[in-house]
C-alpha cells in the first residue's frame, strides 16, 4: 500500500507527469508512423491491397479491441497532462513582459512549434474524433474479397478525397501534426531523460526532420488521391 | 549617450505597478547597474523615491542583479549577468525597458526586486551534503574522476539568480533545481542523501508554485552562467531511479 502511494505520487509529480507525456508521446509516434506505412498501401491502385490489410487487422478480433482501447487510453493520458500543464503554467505566470528584445545566441530551442503544442494539440484531439467516426465507424460498404466479406475501406478513402474540402481540412490538420512533433519528438526523449550534451542539438535537428516527413506523408495522401480522381 | 528607460514601478506586494519613462544620461562604460545608480541620484536630487533593484557583488557571481531588459532577463548578452552587461551595448536614443522577474512564485517586494524565498525552500529541502565535522579533511582525500569533476562544477556554477525562472514561458524552476541536483549526483560526497534529495526537491519545487517544464530551452538561453537543459534530463533520471527504488 506504501509502496503504491510512492508510485501515484511519483507519476503525478512534475517530473512523473513529464515521463508520463514522454512515454505516450513515444508509443503514440509509434503508432503514427505506422499507420502511414499502413496507409502508403492506399497508394495501389488495386483496392484489394489496401481492404486485405484492413481485413487483417480485423481478423485481429479482440486483440485489435484492446489495441484501440490502449490507443484510446495513451491519448486521453497525453491530453489530460498536456492541459493540465497549460493550465498551471497561467497560475504559475500571470502577466507577460512587456519589454520586447532577443538574446544573442537565440531564446533556446523555443519555436512557434513549442509555444503553440496547447493549440495544435486540441485541434488534434477534435480531429481524432472526426477521423474515428468517419472512417473507423464511418460508411463503408461490404465487399468481398476471395470469398470472404470485407469492408471496403479503399473506396470510402476514394469518396471521401473527391471532395476538396475533406482534402485541405485534413492537409491542414497534417501541417499541425507536424508542427506538433517537430517540439514533441525532442520534447519526448529530454522528458526521459535521453540526453546527453552532445546529442542535444543533433536530436533537436533529428525531430524537425522526422515531423516533416511525418506530415508530408500524410498530407500527400489525400492530395494524390484528388488529383487521381480530378 | 541618452537613454529612454522605462522602469517598473511598484509600491508592494499587493500595490498596483506600471511602467514608468525616465531619461537617463549615461556613458559606455557604464555597467548596466551603474547607469541605474545615474538614475537613482536624479531621483533623489529630485526629490523622488529611487528605483529599488537587487545588487551586490557586482561581478557576475552573486546572482542578485536580476532584470527583465527588453524581455529577456539580464539582458541580451550571452552568457551576462545584468551587472557585466555594459552600456557600450546600447545606441543613443535607445528605448529599454526594465521589468521585475515575473512569477508567482516570486512575488514582487518592490520596484525590480522579488522575493526568491523559494528557492532557497527548495535548497532546504534536499540541496545539501552531509559532512563529518571536525577538522577540515585533507585535500583531494576522495578521488574524483576528472571528467565528472568537470561536469559537477559546470552544474554547480548556478549562482540561483532565477533568470531560469523569469525565461521560462511556464515560469518553471526545473534548470534551477535540476543543477543542484546534477551537480551533486555527479560527486560522492552527493550520494548519501542521492535519492531523497531528488524527490524532495521536485515535491518543494511544485508546491512553492513554480510551473511545469515544456523543453522549451528558454532557461538554458537566459542563464548566466550558460548552464544546459542536459541537468533537467539528469534530474528526470535521477528522480526515477530514486521512485523506482
Amino acid at each position: 500500500m506504501e509502496s503504491q502511494s510512492r508510485v501515484t505520487t511519483a507519476l503525478t509529480s512534475q517530473v512523473g507527469r513529464k515521463i508520463l507525456t514522454g512515454v505516450t508521446g513515444v508509443l503514440l509516434v509509434f503508432f503514427v508512423i505506422g499507420h502511414l506505412l499502413g496507409n502508403l498501401q492506399l497508394l495501389d491502385p488495386d483496392p484489394n491491397l489496401f481492404n486485405s490489410y484492413g481485413k487483417k487487422l480485423h481478423d485481429f478480433g479482440l486483440l485489435l479491441y484492446i489495441v484501440e482501447v490502449a490507443l484510446a487510453l495513451l491519448i486521453l493520458i497525453h491530453a489530460v497532462i498536456g492541459i493540465s500543464i497549460f493550465a498551471k503554467k497561467l497560475k504559475a505566470r500571470k502577466g507577460g513582459y512587456k519589454g520586447v528584445g532577443v538574446k544573442e545566441g537565440g531564446m533556446g530551442k523555443q519555436s512557434l512549434a513549442s509555444r503553440t503544442m496547447i493549440i495544435t494539440g486540441v485541434v488534434l484531439l477534435i480531429f481524432l474524433v472526426v477521423h474515428i467516426l468517419q472512417f473507423r465507424f464511418g460508411p463503408a460498404a461490404d465487399m468481398m474479397i476471395d470469398g470472404e466479406k470485407a469492408l471496403d475501406l479503399h473506396g470510402l478513402v476514394m469518396s471521401t478525397f473527391a471532395n476538396i474540402w475533406w482534402v485541405l481540412f485534413y492537409v491542414g490538420v497534417m501541417l499541425l501534426i507536424g508542427f506538433h512533433l517537430r517540439h514533441g519528438i525532442w520534447s519526448m526523449l529530454q522528458s526521459l531523460g535521453m540526453m546527453k550534451p552532445r546529442w542535444s542539438k543533433g536530436i533537436h535537428g533529428a525531430a524537425l526532420v522526422i515531423g516533416l516527413l511525418l506530415a508530408v506523408g500524410f498530407l500527400l495522401l489525400p492530395v494524390i488521391i484528388y488529383l487521381r480522381q480530378a | 549617450m541618452k537613454l529612454h528607460l522605462k522602469v517598473w514601478r511598484q509600491n508592494g506586494p499587493h500595490e498596483e505597478g506600471k511602467l514608468v519613462p525616465y531619461q537617463v544620461e549615461a556613458n559606455p562604460h557604464m555597467s548596466f547597474l551603474e547607469m541605474m545608480d545615474v538614475l537613482n541620484e536624479q531621483l533623489i536630487k529630485a526629490g523622488e523615491d529611487p528605483v529599488e533593484f537587487d545588487h551586490d557583488c557586482r561581478e557576475g557571481i552573486c546572482g542578485s542583479c536580476n532584470m527583465v531588459i527588453n524581455g529577456v532577463p539580464h539582458g541580451p548578452l550571452k552568457g551576462t549577468a545584468t551587472c557585466q552587461l555594459h552600456m557600450r551595448h546600447y545606441k543613443d536614443g535607445d528605448t529599454v525597458v526594465v521589468e521585475p522577474w515575473r512569477a508567482e512564485a516570486f512575488p514582487v517586494i518592490r520596484d525590480l526586486v522579488v522575493d526568491r524565498a523559494a528557492f532557497d525552500r527548495i535548497i532546504a529541502a534536499g540541496g545539501y551534503v552531509s559532512v563529518d565535522t571536525g577538522s577540515a579533511p585533507d585535500a583531494n582525500a576522495i578521488p574524483i574522476e576528472k571528467n565528472k569533476a568537470e561536469m559537477a562544477f559546470d552544474y554547480a556554477t548556478c549562482i540561483g539568480c532565477g533568470a531560469c525562472v523569469a525565461a521560462c514561458p511556464n515560469a518553471s524552476a526545473s534548470l534551477f533545481t535540476a543543477s543542484k541536483i546534477a551537480h551533486l549526483s555527479l560527486l560522492p560526497q552527493g550520494n548519501a542523501e542521492r535519492k531523497t534529495r531528488v524527490l524532495r526537491m521536485v515535491e518543494q519545487m511544485e508546491k512553492e508554485g513554480f510551473g511545469d517544464c515544456s523543453n522549451h530551452g528558454a532557461c538554458e538561453a537566459a542563464c548566466p552562467k550558460e548552464i544546459p537543459i542536459d541537468a533537467i534530463a539528469i534530474m528526470r533520471r535521477e528522480y526515477v531511479k530514486a521512485a523506482l527504488s
